[in-house]
């Protein structure tokens, strides 16, 4: 233990290299955790009918996984072995608890929109993935950083099926925020009509889209699209 | 590894911090967060008489101080017994705190026989000197609870308007009764009785309605939640009658 700490100590504290760097990135794409991973699906399945409470709830993940991450990695030589997780788990309850007293008093609406899923956070099994895997070993800087990208790959995935569901299911996008856009919608407040235009005559929003079912569709096309595209990716045995 | 009086110190310290960060934080924020419920909840109570609160105004999207202001300025809230008669302050302030109309929690009520339960009833002033009664009502959807206010004219007969929520229903379904303001808004101007003169509350009809006058037509492929609707509109605003035929004029 005496040796690696020493070791550790000739890197700069906060240094931002390539590998520094492939923390951020990684989860975006290569090692995204939900569709390489396939973490974290329950959430994506249940808050992505809308675009901004995908988006609350991508920043909440964020910060959840951010934070929990530097918090074991500062605590990771002082932790007891034998209560590991149990200590992990207080860290990300605690921080959930922090970020759903705050949604609570910052946007009422949105919390009770999102309802259990912020408490459900806890159970990510990203956050507590990336704390077993990754925090409890390195240094916390890194494990800030890594905390970070897991997240946003993530919510990445997240503001993607969300953005999808939300046009074809409601013919919205950013419903409830202030920017809010009616695309296609049968009343003339809509941007394309579809009761008066002569091209989208046919077209009605999809009810399927709204349902959870429609998610798991979309993040299987995402993981076909993404593995297509990058061979690396495709299990060949 | 660590011997156990370490594991005991160390979970012990852990867990005394976030306890303590916790609680000051929860305390510190309760004011925010009641005065926040309540001003959800009074948007909700709004929504059934949206159409009289100015042109183009959405209740859940009016400030927070506009929404205090009507309420203060021109709603009363009353709450009253099975008979019509008025509950004082005190004795619902005996199971809820703040003793008014908008602090009565209807699920618990709704557990309660109806001759026991409290109702709650807010009495709208309209600037044109009209009042509105918009009462509350709870029942049961296909998963779970669902709940909303309707307001209703002076000669407690005419539907003014209705605004409905849910706990559990089916997106783009059942939750339709929500989120699709066009089953709402059908509400207005129906009436409570049918032109026999019997209570007959508002119902919603299956592939349409047929009679304009009290029903509105159903959502396709929600036929329990729509049901739903239409048993706790008609068992909801039963127990009002006794006291609409007291304010009758």
């Amino acid at each position: 233990m005496a040796e690696t700490q020493v070791l550790e100590k000739k890197e700069p504290t906060f240094a931002f290299g390539k590998s520094e760097r492939k923390l951020l990135t990684d989860p975006l794409d290569d090692n995204n955790p939900i569709t390489i991973q396939v973490l974290g699906i329950c959430s994506a399945l249940a808050v992505t009918t809308l675009m901004f409470p995908s988006i609350i709830m991508a920043i909440a993940v964020v910060f959840v996984c951010a934070f929990s991450s530097l918090f074991t990695s500062i605590l990771r030589n002082h932790i007891p072995k034998q209560v590991r997780m149990i200590v992990q788990l207080v860290i990300i309850a605690f921080l959930v608890t922090v970020v759903e007293l705050s949604l609570k008093a910052i946007n009422y609406p949105v919390y009770k929109q999102l309802s259990v899923f912020i408490g459900l956070i806890i159970t990510n099994c990203i956050v507590m993935g990336r704390l077993e895997a990754f925090a409890s070993a390195n240094r916390p800087w890194r494990a800030f950083l890594d905390g970070i990208g897991n997240g946003l790959g993530y919510g990445v995935i997240l503001i993607i099926v969300a953005f999808i569901r939300e046009v074809f299911g409601k013919g919205t996008f950013l419903a409830g925020t202030p920017i809010e856009a009616k695309l296609i919608g049968p009343t003339g407040e809509y941007f394309i009509n579809t009761a008066e235009s002569s091209w989208f005559g046919w077209y009605t929003n999809n009810n399927l889209m709204v349902l959870p079912a429609a998610a798991m569709f979309i993040i299987g096309i995402l993981i076909w699209i993404q593995r297509s595209r990058n061979p690396k990716l495709v299990d060949i045995s | 590894m660590h011997n156990n009086r370490y594991v005991l110190i160390f979970v012990f310290i852990m867990t005394t911090i976030v306890a303590l960060v916790l609680s000051f934080m929860s305390i510190g924020l309760k004011g925010t967060h009641d005065r926040n419920e309540a001003i959800f909840n009074k948007k909700a109570i709004l929504s059934s008489i949206q159409d009289h609160l100015g042109e183009g105004v959405k209740a859940a999207d009016m400030p927070d101080q506009e929404v205090l202001d009507i309420f203060t300025n021109q709603i009363e809230q009353i709450v009253v017994d099975i008979n019509g008669n008025p509950i004082s302050k005190e004795d619902v302030e005996a199971l809820y705190k703040g003793g008014l109309a908008e602090n009565i929690d209807m699920a618990k009520e709704k557990k309660k026989d109806p001759v026991d339960r409290m109702y709650p009833v807010f009495v709208y002033k309209t600037d044109s000197g009209e009042k509105f009664h918009i009462v509350s009502v709870r029942g049961n959807g296909l998963w779970d609870e669902i709940w909303g206010c309707v307001a209703i004219k002076d000669d407690f007969k005419t539907v003014v308007g209705a605004a409905f929520d849910h706990k559990g229903e089916t997106p783009g379904l059942g939750a339709e009764i929500k989120d699709n303001p066009t089953f709402a808004k059908q509400f207005a101007g129906k009436s409570l009785y049918n032109p026999e003169g019997e209570f007959t509350s508002v119902f919603v009809r299956k592939g349409g309605a047929v009679n304009k006058t009290y029903e509105v037509d159903g959502i396709s492929g929600a036929t329990v939640t729509a049901d739903g609707v239409s048993d706790m509109l008609y068992s909801g605003i039963q127990h009002y009658l006794s006291y609409f035929e007291k304010n009758k004029s």
